[in-house]
């Protein structure tokens, strides 16, 4: 299995294997550390050697790894801040629509307000409507920050090239992954690999796409 | 599975240094034993003798909740013993039970992690677990209870035929709301906090069946640290919304009784009174499920007595202020002045039900004081004891206060006495069923303890620690800082 070795020295310059099937085409470089401080201080050097398509697969968050990277905060808490804000709103409007007036429409089928009194109240009784407004504000907020994530995060993906790699099961264990997409701009499979190894990983994998 | 020194699983994090913070997690020393340990409960071809004994007990008790629910819808609410003027009995009383037991789990995953209470990475996921169980066992009873089942969407504001709309000025319509979105929430909460260990056991699995059944659901997660930054925002909006929306929940349904006119259910005070007993039943139960799977599992490291003793200081305090609560009811009903109020609560504690009223009060208030001492709060016999104590002592709360003030309203000529039938006993019975077999299938089948979050708080996990593996006792001492 071409995944599980590391093409040594990368598929190119070495004349005697051009006659060989052409190799597949590379998804990028996975390099494998086994602490924390070990994905920090690679994170760091990939980082400072300006690299962009590149990624940190931990087991668990590893704080500060963020900065190390150089990553930009996520704008989830404003989609979210605008579902809580849809929630509210829809609230307000369905009780006010449904308990206090009498408008009468077609939406696929009729749609009427119902307006009675009951125990003297007014028609619309704003204090009475804060619980459900509450709860509509919480429910689709919660919504949001759980789907923003999921779809901002390009997931669910149940395929990825790194699922590829027997090396990367652990990555959801006790491995620590340095990965360099071959798409960025600064990818050279000897320069990768050669500051990869700067880096003392317990191994360098190329990775198939 | 991994075998630990015995030295290390005794080791006592109970005892309190200043100096330097007790460890959470006891003889783990890498990363790998953790997944090891925890996947290993799932992974097991076989789970233990014990697991099939219950397994097989609960399975019966659900089969018979299904005969009950089933007799009762071909038949009519009749079947219960409710009669006029006790319209409410074990249904709501249940129902406020259930829901109740919920509580814990929403303020060990949402209100303990926004407090940094690490603590909770090792009880959070299956009290998130019981919260789902429990709120599903809640919902069961004012699904039931509305006598025609087959309209119930009028819960609901749905376009229908009538043309008519449900009243949102009723606590009644509050409660759907605040339950449905409480389910929503927690459920979601599980199940993000329940993805990377997913991926773990994908990662990890033997068979086919396995790997694509944990597959689906860990929905390609690959611990990408872009994902982590936007999975740790997410996490922490989902602990500070369910915290407003977890105190909320039990105040809506304290407002089914509050907003009333009925004499020993008109107080202010009932909001935060049912949110405190609904914390101290919820402790009292994941105190019930903790003591049993840690010993059946092996995951005494994991679950310390360190956990087991700071749940058992808020079952404490909790417990405390459910007792401070009885008494304040009985300064006010005796401060308003009102006739009837006062008549309420001496009836409560002398009249026909005093029996309920005092087991109330033993369970809840008396016995939990035990926790003052370390010794009992350290007695893991003792503490599993107290725990069903107090999940019985819970369940009396709500019925004294649901029926004893049904029974004796203003009205003498139509006060009554509510005797439960056995189809009333054995829907409550068969409603531990439903709870302990989706908890049983949830031990054999899902990650049981939040790998991922273990892992962050253990000592390895801080980047700072200097050489690639800290040693131990420099480890230990900055462990959590």
């Amino acid at each position: 299995m071409t995944t599980l070795s590391p093409h040594q020295a990368g598929h190119m310059g070495q004349p005697g294997r051009r006659a060989a099937p052409k190799p597949p085409p590379t998804y990028g470089m996975a390099a494998e550390f086994d602490s924390p401080a070990a994905i920090m201080h690679a994170a760091e050097a990939v980082r400072d050697a300006g690299y962009r398509w590149w990624d940190c697969h931990t087991p668990f968050p590893v704080h500060g790894l963020d900065k190390a990277m150089g990553m930009h905060a996520t704008i989830l808490p404003w989609i979210v801040f605008g579902g809580g804000l849809t929630g509210g709103l829809t609230g307000l409007a369905l009780q006010w629509f449904t308990n206090s007036t009498g408008f009468d429409f077609w939406l696929l089928v009729p749609v009427r307000g119902y307006e009675f009194l009951i125990s003297g109240k007014p028609a619309f009784s704003f204090p009475a409507f804060i619980p459900v407004i509450f709860e509509l504000t919480i429910l689709l907020s919660a919504l949001t920050a759980v789907f923003g994530m999921i779809l901002l995060n390009g997931l669910p993906r149940w395929y990825h090239p790194l699922f590829k790699s027997r090396r990367f099961l652990r990555a959801s264990d006790d491995r620590f992954f340095v990965v360099i997409e071959a798409c960025d701009p600064k990818y050279s499979p000897a320069k990768t690999r050669q500051l990869l190894e700067s880096l003392h990983p317990l191994s360098i994998e190329e990775l198939e796409a | 599975m991994t075998t630990l020194p015995a030295s290390l699983i005794e080791i006592d994090n109970t005892s309190e240094d200043p100096t330097r913070r007790a460890p959470l997690v006891l003889g783990h020393e890498r990363f790998g034993t953790v997944t090891a340990k925890v996947c290993g409960v799932a992974e097991s071809p076989r789970p233990p003798l014990a697991w099939y004994v219950c397994f097989g007990i609960s399975v019966a008790v659900l089969a018979m909740l299904g005969v009950c629910v089933l007799y009762l819808f071909i038949t009519g609410v009749g079947v219960w013993g409710l009669m006029n003027p006790v319209m409410w009995a074990f249904d709501i009383t249940n129902f406020v039970f259930w829901v109740g037991i919920g509580h814990a789990g929403t303020l060990i995953s949402a209100i303990l992690f926004l407090f940094r209470q690490k603590w909770r990475t090792g009880i959070n996921r299956f009290a998130e677990a019981m919260t789902i169980f429990a709120v599903i066992c809640a919902g069961l009873f004012p699904g039931i209870h509305i006598g025609r089942v087959w309209l119930a969407y009028w819960l609901f504001p749905i376009p229908n035929q009538m043309e008519m709309w449900p009243q949102f000025r009723s606590p009644l319509l509050w409660d759907v709301f605040a339950v449905g979105t409480y389910f929503t929430v927690s459920l979601l909460f599980w199940y993000v906090g329940m993805i990377p260990d997913l991926a773990s056991l994908r990662d990890r699995a033997k068979t086919k069946l396995a790997a694509i059944g944990y597959g689906l659901f860990a929905i390609g997660w690959r611990g990408s640290n872009r994902h982590w930054h936007r999975y740790e925002r997410a996490y922490l909006l989902l602990a500070a919304l369910s915290t407003p929306l977890v105190l909320s929940v039990h105040s809506v349904v304290s407002f089914d009784f509050a907003v009333s006119q009925l004499p020993g259910w008109h107080t202010t005070i009932f909001p935060p009174y049912f949110v405190a007993g609904a914390i101290f039943s919820g402790f009292a139960m994941v105190m019930t499920l903790a003591v049993p799977a840690r010993q059946l599992w092996g995951l005494k490291d994991l679950i310390t007595l360190r956990h087991l003793e700071n749940m058992n200081k808020i079952i404490l305090v909790t417990g405390s202020m459910v007792g401070y609560a009885y008494g304040m009811e009985f300064f006010i009903a005796w401060y308003s002045g009102a006739m009837y109020e006062k008549f309420a609560f001496i009836n409560r504690a002398f009249g026909q039900y005093a029996w309920a009223y005092w087991i109330m009060v033993s369970c809840n208030v008396i016995t939990p004081q035990l926790f003052w001492f370390r010794k009992c709060r350290t007695s893991i016999a003792l503490m599993f004891i107290l725990s069903l104590v107090v999940n019985v002592g819970m369940w009396f709360e709500r019925f004294v206060i649901i029926v004893t003030s049904l029974a004796q309203d203003f009205l003498p000529s139509s006060w009554g006495y509510f005797t439960p039938t056995w189809v009333d006993v054995c829907t409550l019975i068969g409603s531990f069923g439903l709870f302990m077999t989706l908890f049983l299938l949830f031990c054999r089948y899902l990650p049981m303890i939040a790998m991922a979050e273990i892992k962050a708080i253990m000592p390895a996990a801080n980047p700072h620690g200097g050489a690639h593996r800290a040693p131990e006792a420099h480890a230990v001492g900055r462990a959590h800082a």
